[in-house]
């Protein structure tokens, strides 16, 4: 665990040493108040529409965050050597893996924690209330969420060589199921035979991300989500993270590595 | 004399890179020993399979077949790097750190205890001359100063088996004498160095004992004066006529 954690602090350090985070940022910031300027049918009153702005950047910007630095965490490591004295070290593959996942996971985090603070003040300063547990919730689900897009990535990472190949890849998955997952049950049971069944298969065995979007209940005020619904989809998402990290573990613990 | 690197009947083997295309032999039946305190040479031509046997003993490749241990533990298990230092030929580091972070992210790995980390980060700094560069980014670095970073880094845990994969490759002279000078004060502290160097002339000078690899093959071993007065010919010339090669007279 020490190795894994020593990692991470060095994945933790490249991410905001590195201007991605900062330049979403920003750009985050910008386009929420430009459209906080404006005034939807003349009431200062109607944020909704802020909110989903606010939030669809949000998500945006943590998933570029996420499947970027993950993506190039271990082929960027490969390719400028710095895997080398680094597993000339008493370090361990899977501890390699374990590090780099935490990493970039926590980082994630980090990221997620200034976005929603900044969501909470702007929305504040416009409703006048801050209904904080609902926030935390959306974060919570949001940042576990997160978990599994990175070990999804790194697992791609170590298939695929070039990290633009697995970002764009990733991309693509990562999209697909976040527009197409939630609906590809309902579209296998009005299809017949074998098609039907492969949609079926399909269904249950990708990661459910959609899920974790909870926006629609920021944005609309519809209170708390209850905390075995919440527990539930923790305990999923870390079982996949895990089970993605295990597999990832399992392509790369023997790949040669020449220098 | 207890033995500190211990290799059994190597064989490693790369797949071919194209379908139906055979098996690349790198290493082949590879036996050999360095003993503990004594200063290794590990010689070959281009392609000879030393970096692929470094590399075994690194565990960034799998053997095919055979054993390979370092101070009496298989490879393949991390902690058979606890005690060794390695400096690969080219040195790349992550630049965004500073020589301090990233020599402060090593020996936390090596679980050296914090109160001593800042004292050995200290000793290597002074050690390669980089005190005065010591918070600068290593992208700012010169390459004769990543080089210097690289020794640092392998030195940062006090190891009892440094492994060096062409060290002085791409080194100026000033450069080339401090790591002769690294070699000799560790070999002097009963250190165990491992190196593999195209400069036979240094190898003369500072190795006990060479082997000379050709074709992924051990050729011949045995102690430099030992060879060098049953060939009657210097290092350079006991490696010319191992390899094979027919000087035009």
């Amino acid at each position: 665990m020490n190795n894994a954690l020593a990692l991470a602090g060095v994945v933790i350090m490249e991410l905001y040493r590195r201007k991605d985070f900062y330049v979403l940022f920003i750009m985050t910031a910008l386009m929420t108040m430009v459209l906080g300027s404006v005034k939807f049918f003349h009431d200062d009153r109607i944020v909704r529409y802020l909110k989903d702005a606010c939030l669809l950047l949000i998500w945006v910007s943590s998933l570029v965050i996420a499947v970027t630095t993950a993506a190039r965490q271990i082929p960027a490591e490969r390719e400028s050597r710095t895997i080398f004295p680094l597993l000339a070290k008493p370090v361990s593959r899977a501890e390699l893996i374990a590090g780099k996942f935490l990493g970039c996971w926590l980082a994630c985090g980090l990221a997620l924690l200034v976005f929603y603070l900044f969501f909470g003040v702007i929305t504040a300063s416009r409703e006048h209330v801050w209904p904080l547990g609902a926030y935390l919730e959306a974060m919570w689900l949001h940042w576990i969420c997160l978990g599994i897009v990175t070990a999804l990535v790194l697992f791609g990472s170590v298939v695929f060589t070039a990290p633009s190949s697995n970002s764009t890849i990733s991309f693509i998955i990562v999209g697909g199921i976040m527009f197409c997952g939630g609906h590809l049950n309902g579209v296998a049971l009005h299809l017949r035979g074998v098609s039907g069944t492969i949609l079926h298969v399909i269904y249950y065995c990708i990661p459910h991300l959609e899920w974790y979007d909870v926006r629609d209940l920021v944005i609309h005020d519809w209170g708390r989500i209850p905390w075995l619904a919440v527990a539930g989809a923790t305990l999923y998402g870390l079982l996949y993270s895990a089970f993605l990290l295990g597999a990832t573990w399992l392509v790369f613990r023997r790949k040669t590595l020449t220098v | 004399m207890s033995h500190v690197v211990e290799i059994n009947d190597l064989r490693v083997e790369f797949p071919g890179r194209e379908w139906r295309e055979r098996p690349k032999v790198a290493v082949e039946g590879l036996t050999l020993q360095v003993r503990s305190g004594e200063v290794f040479g590990f010689l070959g031509p281009n392609g000879a399979g030393k970096t692929t046997t470094m590399n075994v003993l690194l565990g960034f490749v799998m053997a095919t077949s055979g054993s390979a241990s370092i101070f009496g533990v298989d490879v393949r298990q991390p902690i058979a790097r606890q005690r060794i230092g390695y400096l690969p030929e080219m040195t790349y580091y992550y630049k965004f750190l500073s020589t301090e972070e990233l020599l402060r992210f090593y020996a936390r790995i090596f679980r050296i205890p914090s109160r001593d980390r800042e004292r050995r980060i200290d000793g290597v700094l002074k050690l390669v001359d980089l005190e005065a560069a010591r918070r600068r980014l290593i992208k700012t670095y010169s390459k004769g100063m990543q080089q210097r970073v690289g020794l640092a880094q392998a030195l940062i845990n006090d190891p009892d088996l440094l492994i060096l994969d062409e060290p002085t490759s791409g080194l100026d002279p000033l450069g080339r004498m401090k790591v002769r000078e690294i070699i000799e004060r560790l070999k002097e502290q009963g250190k165990t160095v491992f190196f593999s160097s195209h400069e036979l002339g240094e190898v003369e000078t500072v190795c006990d004992r060479v082997a000379i690899l050709h074709e992924g093959r051990l050729r011949v071993e045995g102690r430099v004066d030992e060879l060098v007065k049953q060939y009657q010919c210097d290092l350079e010339h006991v490696f010319l006529r191992v390899v094979g090669y027919q000087p035009r007279s």
